[in-house]
């Protein structure tokens, strides 16, 4: 390497007066554009699929309704000046705030889904500990019990709760053949059989984080507090539950959000008691044809939604920082 | 290897001598199972207060099972055990004036270090303020003052070791247990806390228990080893009596190394014994008197260190002398070990001190040495 600085073949020098770079940093400059595309991929993924679609939700949310194909005005027009003209129609969202009926949906949904989650939590904490504190060998199977259900279409599964909840479904029929009541307990289209087939769908869900948390958890932690004095369920209380505090965090939020939006269940076994923002947005845009208002709902939705995660975010980093 | 040198023999330091001592802990005939296998069996054991009493022995032994039985995690299959007078059967481990240090400290990771120092205490439901006092002069004994507000992961491995420790003596039990306290520490630092453990030790007057399978550990840290294998105590006594005379080979072999010469009496009286050894290819003899009838094949326990080596024959030859061949040399700052090879075929370990640093005659691989050792140099071993 005695001999007087050559760029080496293939180098070219911009405007002759650059010296020879570092090997290196030629090596990374030229690994940098491969890299670029494969994050590129899903960045376009999300653009082509997530973003596009949003903005086209967002732009209809700010039209007019017309009767025309398609049902709603475009936001952008040249006047007969020659200007290029942009029109937003915030009436929608006017819309939506003054009638008493989108208030009590979005409401609802808040209840409903907050409702399942906490159900869900409660049915699967202990679901959870105990496939964690199950013998190894039990482990996977148990939790390949949890997730079995997946293997069946989701809508099916909600149309068999049909068959089970029906005035002469199978609950019914046995609770009758049993003589323990006298006439069908009328359980389809009302909230119970929603709550049912959310807490239902969505239980693995919430133990899967949970279970996530639980099994790291060191079980000598509960044996060092007993040691200390403190009896088992105090114990649970100090060290199980804030130690397990991100999977239900996790769990919660899991269960919570898709909930919020759901559709399929409350309509297949709600009846017209249940309000939510899904099916309010279904009749809107199928029923109603009316575009850019369920653009609108959905919106608000999704505001509704972000509002949420970002509170669920702070509420995991804190968690996180006192662990 | 050396034996710590405790106190002179005195009842006071030594209560185990006294015979009219009660013992503060008694452990009587208890057995723990698992299935077919019995993971303790038949220990029986007494330990006075303020003793520092080391249960040693391999892994699988036994002795974190004896310890769990004393915290309360495990119920003996058999056998009852005492601390201070209550029988400890039925007692869970939240209502045991025990408390245990673990072997991976178990600290709190969501709790700061004064919240697991308090936790004890806060379980007891003691008052706030005694709380703060209690927690802050501990952890002032435990030099962890400055790290109150730290959380576990933001300690060293000997920090943390230390909140351990504070965590389970600020309750002051009447017991404390501590599960290889020091196996996570690196040499060093285990040398230095070995000797902070035992002035803490001293200065709170608790009765501590500790597990290990260190014997170094042990023989520096304890008033009295019980050595376990298979689930039994097989010997107890003070670090001294355990390594200068070991109860069995099993004992004479985990503590230290050793030597064992296989032979069969020929000559003894109440203060001697000549043991003919065709391993050793000489005569043994000890200066003290065995129970065990002539012709007796039994085996005669000699340190590595308590052997002599030379290139020259020593004044009396004959007894306790054998000639070998030098096979190998390990170096090892103070001291080197010589692996000699003598005719039976048998390998012996002599250590010899680094007196000077180069020495003109120092002996060196494949030559012809002498080796002998003084009567009162060798244990004989019937077990």
């Amino acid at each position: 390497m005695s001999q007087p600085a050559q760029p080496p073949p293939g180098t070219a020098t911009a405007g002759g007066a650059a010296a020879p770079r570092p090997r290196a940093r030629a090596f990374t400059l030229r690994l940098a554009p491969g890299r670029g595309c494969v994050i590129a991929v899903p960045y376009l993924w999300l653009a082509a699929f997530f973003m596009a679609p949003f903005l086209i939700v967002l732009k209809i949310s700010f039209a007019d309704q017309l009767m025309a194909q398609p049902p709603y005005s475009a936001l952008l027009a040249w006047s007969e000046q020659g200007y290029l003209t942009l029109k937003l129609n915030v009436g929608n969202y006017l819309f939506l705030a003054r009638d008493a009926l989108y208030w009590t949906a979005y409401l609802r949904s808040l209840e409903i889904a907050f409702c399942s989650a906490l159900l869900c939590l409660l049915i699967g904490y202990p679901m959870a500990y105990a496939i964690a504190r199950a013998d190894p060998a039990w482990r996977g199977m148990l939790l390949m019990l949890v997730v079995l259900p997946f293997w069946t279409s989701f809508l099916l599964r909600v149309y068999a709760w049909i068959g089970l909840l029906n005035n002469n479904g199978a609950i019914n029929n046995l609770l009758l053949a049993l003589g323990l009541v006298d006439r069908p307990i009328v359980m389809m289209r009302t909230n119970f059989a929603v709550y049912v087939g959310i807490v239902y769908s969505y239980l693995p869900f919430m133990i899967l984080p949970l279970y996530a948390t639980l099994e790291k958890l060191d079980p000598t932690l509960l044996e060092a507090a007993e040691d200390l004095g403190c009896r088992p369920f105090r114990a649970f209380l100090s060290i199980t539950l804030p130690l397990s505090l991100p999977g239900i965090i996790a769990g919660f939020s899991l269960v919570f959000i898709p909930a919020l939006g759901e559709f399929v269940i409350p309509d297949l076994l709600g009846g017209t008691e249940t309000l939510m923002v899904g099916k309010v947005l279904w009749d809107e845009f199928f029923a109603n044809r009316a575009w850019p208002i369920a653009s609108a709902v959905a919106m608000a939705m999704l505001s509704l939604v972000l509002v949420i995660m970002v509170f669920q975010h702070w509420l995991e980093r804190r968690a996180a920082a006192r662990a | 290897m050396q034996a710590s040198d405790k106190p002179g023999p005195t009842t006071a330091a030594e209560p185990w001598r006294d015979p009219a001592a009660v013992p503060y802990i008694r452990i009587r005939d208890v057995s723990r199972k698992f299935g077919d296998f019995t993971a303790v069996d038949g220990v029986t054991l007494d330990i006075h207060r303020q003793e520092l009493f080391c249960l040693l022995g391999g892994s699988g032994c036994g002795k974190s099972t004896l310890l769990r039985m004393l915290a309360g995690f495990e119920a003996p299959s058999s056998g009852s055990i005492f601390i201070d007078g209550q029988d400890m059967a039925g007692i869970p481990p939240y209502r045991r004036p025990v408390n245990m240090m673990f072997q991976s400290y178990a600290l709190f990771p969501h709790m700061t270090v004064a919240d697991n120092v308090a936790f004890g205490l806060k379980q007891e439901r003691v008052p706030k303020g005694e709380i703060r006092e209690r927690v802050a002069a501990m952890l002032e004994l435990v030099k962890l003052g400055p790290f109150a507000r730290r959380k576990p992961d933001q300690l060293s491995g000997g920090q943390k070791q230390r909140v351990a420790l504070a965590r389970a003596l600020v309750k002051q039990p009447k017991l404390l247990l501590l599960d290889e306290p020091l196996g996570a520490l690196d040499r060093k630092l285990r040398e230095s806390t070995q000797f902070e453990l035992m002035n803490i030790q001293d200065t709170l007057g608790i009765t501590f228990i500790v597990v290990t399978h260190d014997q170094e550990e042990a023989m520096t840290l304890a008033t009295r080893i019980g050595v376990m294998d298979q689930g039994r105590i097989v010997q107890v006594g003070t670090p001294k009596e355990i390594y200068e005379f070991p109860g069995s080979r099993f004992v004479a072999d985990f503590i230290g190394t050793v030597n064992l010469f296989e032979g069969h009496i020929v000559d003894e009286d109440k203060d001697y014994v000549r043991i003919e050894s065709a391993e050793a290819g000489c005569t043994i003899f000890v200066d003290h008197g065995v129970a065990a009838p002539p012709n007796a094949a039994l085996c005669v326990a000699v340190r590595p260190e308590k052997i002599t080596l030379g290139h020259a024959a020593p004044a009396r030859t004959g007894e306790n002398c054998v000639q070998g061949t030098v096979e190998g040399i390990a170096y090892m700052g103070d001291m080197s070990m010589f692996n000699v090879r003598l005719p039976s075929g048998k390998l012996v370990k002599v250590t010899q001190p680094n007196l000077v640093r180069h020495a003109e005659d120092a002996i060196t691989w494949d030559q012809r040495v002498w080796l002998w050792w003084d009567p009162a140099s060798g244990v004989v071993l019937s077990a």
